[in-house]
């Protein structure tokens, strides 16, 4: 038992080297994707305190935008760009209705109201494009979709989905402009004011309303970049909206208001899924890809609750 | 009525820059907090508002300021003239816009931010270009030679002081043409709170800035205010020059804890209890 629980996976590790490379980039690509998602969830949590629960429904709601606006006949570079209006619009209007009516309730309350955006966007999205899944309009947006084998050592084989890779490329540039955003920017130190102490950024001058609508706008643009990635590699489709759930555990482990925390941290549940499923899920009859997240998400919790790069609650004394 | 005689006082000289007449300030629909404050503040004075601890002091700071909404407080009667406007209905950065801006009471830095960035985002409503802000970040400097050593420190890492400066610093980044200064004494060493002070008075004397600062610190307060009015529950009751404040003997035996002779007077007492009374 001991020996089928320490020894065998890695034994088995080494004598393929070239299947525990694929299931790595497995584990990095779907972790790309969940720290895409996490990162939707910081911007807001960051700037606002509320925790957003509608930022899986607001992935979907992108990518059926832009795939619903294709079929209308409308070239796909041009959906993309009125998606992204549709975002900001969507944005500034969940500020007006939803938050700024609510401003200074209980935490619990602000997610509430959440939880009803979900049900409307789930309700509203249905209503507008139908209930049945869309083929996302991957080569319509130039992004590549073929795949390259490289050949590893004298009988191996990994097998790298270019869509894949440019997912990475794309979640790496997004973070770096965002880092950039956050710490170059009037806007984005006004962010971080705001995510510090309510009070002092409103006696500065700072309007609330405007911050609240500029981070639900860049969080709906992280939406429609977890959509479109997502869409290529399975379909547009509400279950997609459970996959954001996963988010959950990547901001135990990264910190509810880190943005690099959010990538290590889905990085981590990415790859930890993967070897577990494969190596370690047979031991158990497998299957546990889908709760081995949320265990180490519990763990973290006891030991510790702020994340890996959750900031430090600083207190004087 | 106490309002009234309120008005009809105040301090002399240059224009108001700042007039509150006869507010009233309700919290949450029910609790009535300020029951009907008036006072002035001339252009470039400063001009203190004493009291005790839950006299009034941060609502009516903060009733011109118009941070009340995020509080659920309401300013029910009365209005707020800042250079002229009437600025009840405006939003805090409006006001901050227009050149009044709040030092709120506890210092409220952003912690996670370093010092230069929380001086940075005090410049947040100004469009005049990253010359000038740079120009004034050097100046706050100038006032304040301890923030430029401790620019790149995380503001929550600082000390209390430090913050202190911190939070004028960064009023002052807005270019105010007043600042309503909560309490800036609050848990400092008494050499800091003079050394605060010492600066809030060449700010004040240099930039032109007029302030507007709450106290319970009645004895340095008043040593650099031109003007100082005492609010006791809600309201205004006692109002004058600094100088006929720090003499006046209810002042001194309630607020100052000396008297001159005969402090112990019963006559004395029961003459202030009769004006709180009238005023009231």
């Amino acid at each position: 038992m001991l020996y089928d629980i320490f020894i065998d996976p890695f034994v088995q590790m080494g004598a393929q080297p070239d299947f525990l490379i694929q299931v790595l980039w497995e584990g990095f690509v779907s972790g790309i994707l969940y720290a895409l998602i996490a990162l939707g969830f910081v911007l807001i949590f960051k700037a606002s305190g509320v925790f957003n629960f509608a930022q899986g429904i607001m992935v979907v709601f992108a990518g059926l935008t832009l795939v619903g606006l294709h079929e209308q006949g409308v070239p796909a570079f041009l959906a993309l760009i009125l998606t992204i209006g549709v975002m900001g619009v969507l944005a500034y209007g969940i500020e007006r209705v939803v938050m700024r009516p609510l401003v200074n309730q209980p935490d619990i309350i602000l997610l509430m109201a959440t939880i009803g955006l979900t049900y409307f966007l789930i309700g509203f999205g249905e209503f507008v494009f139908g209930g049945e899944p869309k083929r996302m309009i991957t080569e319509e947006l130039w992004l590549p979709t073929g795949s390259t084998a490289i050949e590893f050592g004298e009988r191996g084989l990994v097998l790298l989905q270019h869509i894949d890779i440019a997912a990475a490329v794309i979640a790496v540039l997004m973070v770096s402009g965002l880092a950039l955003f956050f710490n170059k920017t009037r806007i984005g130190r006004a962010l971080r004011a705001v995510a510090d102490d309510h009070q002092a950024a409103l006696s500065v001058g700072i309007s609330l309303n405007q911050i609240w609508a500029i981070v639900w706008f860049a969080a709906g643009i992280v939406a429609l970049a977890t959509g479109i990635m997502w869409g290529a590699r399975s379909d547009v489709s509400f279950a997609l909206e459970i996959v954001a759930f996963k988010a959950l555990p990547v901001l135990i482990l990264g910190g509810f208001t880190s943005v690099p925390g959010a990538i290590i941290g889905g990085l981590i549940i990415g790859f930890g899924e993967k070897l577990g499923e494969i190596y370690w899920g047979p031991l158990v009859g497998g299957g546990i890809e889908s709760w081995l997240a949320y265990i180490i998400a519990l763990i973290f919790l006891l030991f510790r609750p702020q994340g890996l790069f959750g900031e430090r609650i600083i207190e004087r004394v | 009525m106490s309002a009234h005689a309120a008005t009809t006082s105040g301090p002399t000289g240059s224009s108001p820059i700042l007039s509150v007449n006869n507010i009233e300030v309700i919290y949450d629909h029910v609790i009535l907090v300020l029951k009907g404050v008036s006072l002035t503040v001339p252009e470039g004075g400063i001009v203190a508002l004493l009291g005790a601890n839950g006299a009034g002091k941060t609502t009516t700071l903060k009733a011109i300021s118009n941070l009340l909404g995020a509080e659920r407080g309401d300013v029910t009667k009365g209005n707020i003239q800042f250079k002229g406007e009437h600025v009840q209905d405006l939003s805090p950065n409006d006001l901050v816009r227009r050149g009044c801006i709040q030092v709120m009471e506890g210092r409220h830095c952003f912690g996670h931010l370093s010092i230069e960035e929380n001086l940075l985002t005090g410049a947040y409503t100004r469009r005049d270009g990253s010359g000038a802000i740079k120009a004034d970040l050097e100046m706050i400097y100038e006032y304040f030679p301890r923030l430029k050593e401790r620019r790149h420190s995380q503001a929550g890492y600082t000390s209390g002081g430090e913050q202190q400066m911190c939070a004028v610093g960064r009023a002052m980044m807005s270019r105010p043409r007043m600042i309503l200064l909560d309490e800036p004494s609050m848990g400092l060493a008494p050499q800091l709170v003079e050394e605060i002070f010492e600066i809030v008075k060449q700010l004040n004397e240099q930039q032109g800035v007029s302030f507007l600062l709450a106290e319970q610190n009645t004895n340095i307060a008043l040593r650099y205010a031109t003007y100082g009015y005492i609010v006791e529950s809600g309201r205004i009751v006692l109002d004058g020059d600094a100088r006929s404040l720090r003499e006046n003997e209810d002042v001194k035996e309630f607020y100052l804890g000396v008297g001159g002779e005969g402090r112990r007077s019963f006559r004395d007492v029961k003459h202030y209890k009769r004006r709180k009374r009238w005023l009231a």
